[in-house]
């Protein structure tokens, strides 16, 4: 998101998802979008099938858009940034980019134009395996097509340079001005179904709500009003840093709602010691996750069904969540749990309900603002919605971007932190399958997708399987610097020579043991997509 | 400027748009003309002949789901051989399949069986006699039981149009005519990836929700608007429920954006956990590292938290306080939550997993 912010001045997507299946091209990268957000993915294939939409994929893995796409560069992972930039020294040296969008509504294209001058196809050919034919084939029909959409998720944005392919993206949209027109964009697919709502609430260390800036005098004088207290400037720990400042005494207390780093997070050995160095671990969860198994303070609340609320989806739309049960013993919901704690810190919290607390964060988001519990009954709005009277934002950018005009970022190509070697000879990515959602809480206790995906698999090439002696199905052990695990095996094309592929959804086989923990420097993400393993028939 | 011609239909006059089908202008006058294959935004087929209609100077009765009108039509939806044509149809449909309604999970909500009302059948004229075909109870998502069904290709074209999956098609020819996966395999042996398209647009009882087999008749469960709680798609569903259970899940037709109706299987099928016996139900405290965690009162929960919390902001300050909210919890709750940490700690420690 980081990325998208500096570049236009808004991190989400830009675009909004019916208008995919209505565009001319959709280029989608990093995204195995049929199963991570197969509704989404419906979309794609109608949109190729029924309305003549191009559709370029550029992934590693042959993933089922492969077979609806026109063309597929099957680049190394990690090497975004250079397929990226070749694509756009193609099209800038054969004049194909929209040169007066340029001239109007961005700045910093002589720098771009000067980096990406020595990205010719064969020098991206060497870097990243894509054929150079194939690159030019891919710049000339993106360049033409009228309307382009770029469609992305954790592909790109899990790697040491996150950010900057982040940022690829978006320069190439910009130079075809596809960005602020209806079908094009840039649209990051968030992959929970309220990180987008995380985000706008300000549950990030650096801004409050509608990403004001903690750091910003007026935003915090604002805040400080709003909310009867004195607030800090300092910007606070992103996740990966909370996690290492509890390993080294920094962090002694920390309260965890709703999530399991000892099954998300890289390197889990580690995790699990710098979570036991805490002084006070506080979990707040539907389940005895393998994180509130180790916490100081187990607290029991409810789940979706069992409250009211809203949840904003990937394109800014914020939508009503229903509560149609009654929450199992005494859990309550997370927003009475929170209350119920601050009445006990001396900081009194009092709603009576989740449309109060809603009422309360329309009047400190601007971008929420003409957001209310009765417009949005029957049909979530698109945030920027200012006013009342405001029908919400379908795409942004229309005339002018967030800030002012859109920056193109002239990026070098950089290597990820660690690739396979003699003693490590793979490459581990890591993902979901269609059949489970993240760490598995939910969806392993659930009897349907558990029968049809009841384990995890680790994906491994025909030639590579039959070099090593390793027949579908046979248990694997898969070893990286900082752990082991064994799984079975999956013979398929879908993963490329030298790389597997594993979910990361069962705690059997929990493959954050084996990933690497080195981060974007600016995103802050980890490398869940590259990491060293040895492979071998347990 | 829009070009627009007039027909007749029941003796009133419309101007309508060409290459609209006589069904679609009868509907838009709020005319009933009963339908069983046709189906919202998938290719009108014209297989069940429900649809038909009497059409001025046609050869024959016309299935209105398909015919295009022209300039001068004259329509007419309710004559005796119109209706005449509907019932033989549904007699027939009826008596070729094991339409026991009894036990059906369809019941009350069948599309056969509001027609059979609708069109006050007593009794199909023609003997029962079923095709005999095996059930498919080979997975706990979608049964199948094609005894039921009548051919009207909905889930095919649902498989294939609405979700592009490209599972579902006819097989065989004739009265051994049958829909399903390639090979006639069973659902869980083929490329199916059980979205449940298919289940949601059957009129009868042939495709149905396994798990609610018998946990409820139609008429007694409580229908709930909601937002899936998976990805970032943010589907509208609704939740079907009884006696505090989740008994089936269906996508929300109702409005467009941004699913259509539309559902995947862990939106669909996933939602057992909220039910599961393991769910959390008292606060636990473990009071000292070495001991196991023990069921508490919320209000020792609270006390315990809020004195170790006040202890270590006075130590070592806010700033080795820190939280993770979640992008699982409502925006309320991630609001209140960094509100907690920032106004009540005093630390902008706060994060969570969109990274991850």
């Amino acid at each position: 998101m980081a990325g998208l912010a500096a570049t236009f001045g808004s991190g989400a997507m830009t675009n909004s998802i019916d208008e995919l299946e209505y565009t001319d091209l959709i280029l989608a990268t990093g995204t195995n979008t049929t199963e991570n957000h197969p509704v989404i993915g419906m979309k794609i294939k109608r949109a190729v099938k029924q309305q003549g939409t191009k559709l370029i994929v550029i992934d590693p893995r042959e993933i089922d858009l492969v077979k609806y796409a026109e063309i597929w560069l099957r680049q190394k992972p990690g090497t975004d940034v250079a397929v990226f930039n070749g694509l756009m020294n193609v099209i800038i040296s054969e004049g194909l980019y929209a040169k007066k969008y340029v001239e109007e509504r961005t700045e910093g294209f002589d720098a771009l134009k000067t980096t990406v001058e020595k990205y010719t196809p064969e020098y991206v050919e060497k870097i990243s395996g894509v054929p150079a034919e194939d690159l030019q084939k891919a710049a000339r029909m993106y360049a033409k097509a009228n309307r382009a959409s770029i469609i992305y998720a954790m592909g790109i944005t899990q790697h040491i340079s996150g950010t900057d392919n982040v940022k690829s993206t978006a320069n190439l949209s910009m130079l075809c001005g596809n960005v602020g027109i209806e079908g094009g964009g840039v649209n990051p697919l968030r992959g929970q179904n309220n990180v987008q709502g995380a985000c706008d609430m300000g549950a990030l260390p650096n801004v409050y709500p509608a990403y004001q800036q903690v750091s910003n005098e007026d935003s915090r004088k604002k805040f400080e009003t709003a909310w009867g207290a004195t607030l800090s400037s300092k910007p606070g720990m992103t996740l990966m840093e909370i996690m290492a400042a509890s390993g080294s005494g920094a962090i002694k207390a920390l309260y965890i709602m709703g999530e399991n780093p000892m099954l998300s997070d890289p390197d889990l050995h580690h995790v699990k010691k710098e979570l036991q160095n805490l002084d006070l671990l506080i979990v707040q969860d539907i389940f005895l996750t393998e994180t509130a198994q180790i916490a100081d303070v187990v607290l029991p609340v409810t789940g979706f069904a069992e409250k009211d609320g809203t949840f904003t989806n990937t394109e800014r739309r914020v939508q009503r969540v229903r509560k149609a049960l009654e929450p199992p013993g005494e859990a309550k919901t997370d927003w009475e749990v929170i209350c119920g704690l601050a009445g006990k810190m001396g900081y009194p919290m009092q709603y009576s309900s989740a449309q109060q607390i809603f009422e309360e964060i329309t009047s400190v988001t601007p971008s929420y603002a003409g957001i209310t519990y009765r417009r949005i009954e029957k049909e979530g709005l698109q945030w920027p919605c200012p006013t009342h009277e405001h029908k919400g934002t379908k795409f942004l950018h229309k005339d002018r971007f967030s800030r002012g005009l859109g920056l193109f970022t002239a990026i070098e190509f950089m290597p990820p932190n660690e690739l396979p070697d003699k003693e490590y000879p793979f490459l581990l990515s890591t993902g979901r399958v269609l059949y489970h959602y993240h760490t598995g809480t939910m969806t392993t206790r659930a009897q349907g997708p558990s029968e049809r995906c009841p384990e995890s698999l680790v994906e491994i090439n025909p030639a590579d399987a039959e070099k090593l002696g390793i027949s579908d199905g046979q248990l694997v052990k898969v070893t990286s610097r900082r752990g082991t695990l064994e799984a079975k095996s999956r013979i398929t094309t879908k993963s490329a020579p030298g790389s597997i592929f594993m979910n990361f959804h069962f705690t059997q086989a929990p493959v954050n043991i084996l990933t690497n923990p080195a981060l974007d420097p600016t995103g802050k993400i980890p490398e869940y997509k590259v990491c060293a393993v040895k492979l071998e028939a347990a | 400027m829009e070009k627009k011609i007039t027909l007749t239909i029941d003796g009133r006059e419309i101007l309508a748009k060409p290459g609209q089908t006589i069904l679609e202008c009868a509907t838009s006058m709020g005319i009933f003309i009963p339908t069983l294959c046709h189906y919202e935004n998938t290719t009108n087929v014209g297989a069940c002949r429900v649809c038909v209609v009497e059409v001025e100077k046609a050869r024959s009765l016309v299935a209105s789901c398909c015919m295009p009108i022209s300039p001068g039509m004259v329509v007419r939806t309710n004559t005796p051989a119109v209706r005449a044509a509907q019932k033989m149809i549904v007699e027939l449909l009826w008596s070729s399949g094991d339409h026991n309604c009894l036990t059906c999970e369809q019941n009350g909500q069948c599309e056969l069986q509001n027609l059979v009302y609708w069109l006050k059948i007593d009794k199909p004229r023609f003997n029962i006699e079923p095709p005999g075909f095996a059930p498919d109870d080979s997975n706990t998502m979608i049964h199948r039981d094609l005894n039921k069904c009548v051919l009207c290709g909905r889930c095919i074209r649902a498989c294939n149009e609405i979700q592009v999956n490209e599972v579902l098609d006819f097989s065989m020819r004739g009265s051994h005519a049958k829909v399903g996966p390639a090979f006639d395999e069973n659902y869980i042996n083929s490329s199916c990836v059980f979205c449940g398209e298919c289940l949601q647009v059957c009129p009868t009882g042939a495709i149905t929700y396994k798990q609610a087999k018998f946990a409820g008749r139609p008429w007694e469960l409580n229908k709930v608007r909601t937002t899936c709680t998976y990805c970032g798609v943010g589907c509208q569903m609704d939740l079907f429920i009884k006696d505090n259970q989740i008994v089936k899940v269906m996508g929300n037709r109702d409005y467009g954006p941004p699913n259509e109706g539309s559902l995947c299987v862990k939106g669909r099928f996933g939602m057992d956990f909220i039910s599961h016996p393991d769910r959390l139900k008292k606060p636990l405290i473990r009071r000292n590292k070495n001991e196991e965690l023990q069921e508490a009162t919320w209000d020792e929960a609270y006390t315990f938290i809020a004195d170790k919390l006040s202890a270590v902001k006075k130590a070592y300050g806010p700033d080795c306080i820190a939280g993770l909210a979640s992008a699982r919890c409502t925006n309320e709750e991630n609001y209140l939550f960094q509100k907690f940490l920032r106004a009540a700690i005093g630390t902008n420690n706060v994060d969570h997993c969109a990274r991850l």
